[in-house]
């Protein structure tokens, strides 16, 4: 079979993409808005199919642990959850980036705190960039902005996560995990064989103990040089990765006076607010971050430095906008629009907002 | 008789196992991990698995466990060995796992994980080290520790009416389906140590039969953590914990044995305190 063009949900899409894309192993457990993740890698019997493992774990502790073990027999595995599960497994994704391993997770988030809601929210934009979790790491997070992306960020998280033996998040929300789109879907891509996995991941504890000696995936070391040379590596990673692999997308930002920043499902609907704008005169482009760590920063320097001011859009009460204004060095005017608690801002508010900052 | 007359080959007796490493293990003397870890490496030499294994550490005295095994080993998060397990059995069948767990990280934090994967009968092998104390972090109570037993958190005895009863957890796992070999053994005597090496053979045998978990729970001693000598430790232990925790088989290829079900039955008495351990 090759390459299709499907209708299918955010949420499936991510779990297409993992059957097609080579995946070794899911686990997961129920939790609105992403639990279609789950429910189409149930329907579709993958373990029949692919041989990818697919396993209901009794909780998000118990799933990123799963993860993090089978990451760390050299398995391509993932999770998924939305923000109070994702909250949970934060202490797996700190072993996880502790003892370098690759894994992929995708947070469908929604409003919180708390138990909040279950409508679509970025209100995980600090938990997810700055580290939810505990000690020195950071999660290369994906921000899929249609079903397509969504699709597509599963394989491209998976090589990001083994280029640098970290984490990779996709931080998805309500509005793409739930919302129906075309997807043009890959032909099924082979899972990496036990031979494969042994000669290109000898950090990963086999079984088979194939580089002569045993291999030890841990994330201690109590020796504090030790653990700060250790520390070093990672830090290494980190500027290599802000180095190479921070994405964007600039949209209308040739002609602009004006630019708002939107990820996600913020910056599907700043792309309507840019639309209407430009029709009554007001010249607005728009950034969106592709990832969120490593932020865009070049780019958001070098666009934004040439506005007159910068409008960050986003459906929390202003996290993202700390990242602008550093990129900018406060050198811009930088102002945050936000609707939050699972509320969706209307393409029209956006320019209300717009406007209200040009004046 | 120089040294060198009393190293030949003829005149060996005894010699560490290669699926150990060189390490200088960092238990305490008197302390029983070191003979389960002895048992558990001469099982996989004996068994030809040494290639084919990996080892899964909780958080706790055992931590470093990676460090004496020559066999390929994961850390876990505290409590999460099963769902370790769990995944990499599932994600690389070809592998004999093994979980190794204390009963701070089993019994307590690791109670939701160790039930399910139990009930998932997943095909793993689960080492249970009960001392009844965290050793580790310094002798606090746990879960499994008896009832009027003195810990650095529990200063006048443990009080099950402020702080809860005394946990025979395996006696719970043994009843859930997924169990195929539930056994409780020691080590505090060479005869019970022969037994326990005969039940953790099973446990790993019974893995190429991919019945389900197979669960061995060692009661051992924590000498330090009860600030006892080792030899009044392992008195103690014989004249408490295995009153409380009577050793032998509790499910043997799936089947209850006669005993346990009929000790099963004491469990809904009124409990009182039948121990008067203040040492003072």
């Amino acid at each position: 079979m090759a390459k299709q063009l499907v209708l299918m949900k955010g949420n499936q899409a991510i779990a297409e993409a993992a059957i097609r894309c080579g995946c070794d192993g899911y686990f997961g457990y129920p939790i609105t808005p992403q639990s279609e993740v789950l429910e189409h890698l149930m329907a579709e019997r993958p373990y029949l199919t692919t041989g990818m493992v697919v396993l209901q774990a009794e909780s998000e502790l118990a799933s990123i642990n799963m993860v993090y073990a089978g990451a760390a027999a050299g398995k391509r595995v993932m999770t998924s959850s939305s923000s109070p599960g994702f909250s949970l497994m934060q202490e797996g994704l700190s072993y996880i980036a502790g003892a370098e391993l690759p894994a992929l997770c995708v947070n469908v988030v929604r409003g919180g705190p708390g138990l909040g809601t279950i409508q679509p929210s970025q209100s995980d934009y600090f938990q997810t960039t700055k580290g939810g979790g505990h000690g020195d790491y950071r999660l290369i997070t994906l921000a899929p902005a249609s079903v397509q992306e969504m699709y597509d960020f599963v394989e491209l998280g998976f090589d990001l996560a083994f280029k640098y033996r970290n984490p990779v998040a996709i931080l998805s929300d309500g509005v793409i995990g739930q919302v129906m789109e075309k997807v043009m879907v890959d032909d099924y891509k082979p899972r990496w064989t036990n031979e494969y996995i042994e000669e290109n991941c000898p950090w990963a504890a086999t079984g088979h103990r194939s580089t002569g000696k045993h291999r030890i995936v841990t994330s201690l070391e109590l020796e504090a040089l030790k653990q700060e040379a250790i520390n070093d590596r990672i830090q290494a990673k980190y500027r290599k990765c802000e180095e190479e692999d921070a994405r964007y997308e600039a949209i209308q930002c040739d002609d602009a006076e004006y630019v708002f920043v939107a990820y996600g499902s913020a910056a599907r609907i700043c792309m309507k607010s840019v639309e209407l704008a430009r029709a009554e005169g007001i010249k607005v482009g728009l950034i969106r971050p592709i990832t969120l760590w490593p932020f865009p920063t070049k780019a958001v320097k070098e666009i934004g430095g040439r506005m007159k001011k910068i409008l960050s859009v986003e459906m929390n009460a202003g996290q993202m906008i700390e990242d602008v204004k550093l990129a900018v060095d406060c050198k811009v005017p930088v102002e945050h629009y936000g609707r939050y608690g699972g509320v969706i801002p209307t393409p029209v508010e956006i320019l209300d907002a717009l406007k209200k900052m040009v004046k | 008789m120089t040294r060198e007359d009393i190293i030949k080959p003829e005149n060996l007796v005894y010699k560490r196992t290669p699926v150990l490493t060189d390490a200088t293990m960092h238990y305490c003397p008197g302390c029983g991990h070191g003979v389960v870890h002895r048992i558990i490496a001469e099982v996989i030499e004996e068994m030809g698995i040494q290639d084919n294994v990996i080892g899964i550490s909780p958080v706790g005295c055992s931590v470093l466990a990676y460090n004496y095994f020559d066999v390929d080993f994961v850390e876990a998060a505290h409590g999460r060995a099963p769902a370790c397990a769990s995944a990499i059995k599932r994600l690389r069948p070809e592998t004999f796992v093994f979980s190794y767990q204390g009963d701070g990280d089993l019994a307590s934090i690791g109670c939701a994980e160790v039930v399910h994967a139990c009930n998932r009968g997943e095909n793993i092998t689960m080492i249970f080290i009960n001392n009844g104390i965290y050793g580790m972090t310094g002798g606090q109570m746990a879960p499994t520790t008896l009832e009027g037993m003195e810990t650095v958190t529990c200063p006048y005895g443990r009080d099950p009416k402020i702080m809860g009863h005394t946990m025979r957890l395996t006696e719970m796992l043994a009843q859930l389906p997924g169990t195929y070999y539930v056994t409780r053994q020691a080590v505090y005597t060479p005869a019970a140590a022969r037994k326990c090496k005969k039940a953790i053979r099973q446990a790993f045998e019974n893995q190429k039969l991919n019945k389900g978990v197979s669960f061995v729970e060692v009661t051992s001693n924590c000498n330090s953590g009860w600030k006892m000598t080792p030899v009044q430790a392992n008195k103690w232990m014989e004249e408490n914990t295995l009153k409380y925790f009577p050793l032998g088989d509790m499910k043997v290829d799936g089947k209850f044995d006669p005993k346990f079900i009929e000790r099963v039955g004491t469990f809904d008495q009124p409990n009182e305190t039948i121990f008067s351990l203040r040492k003072k």
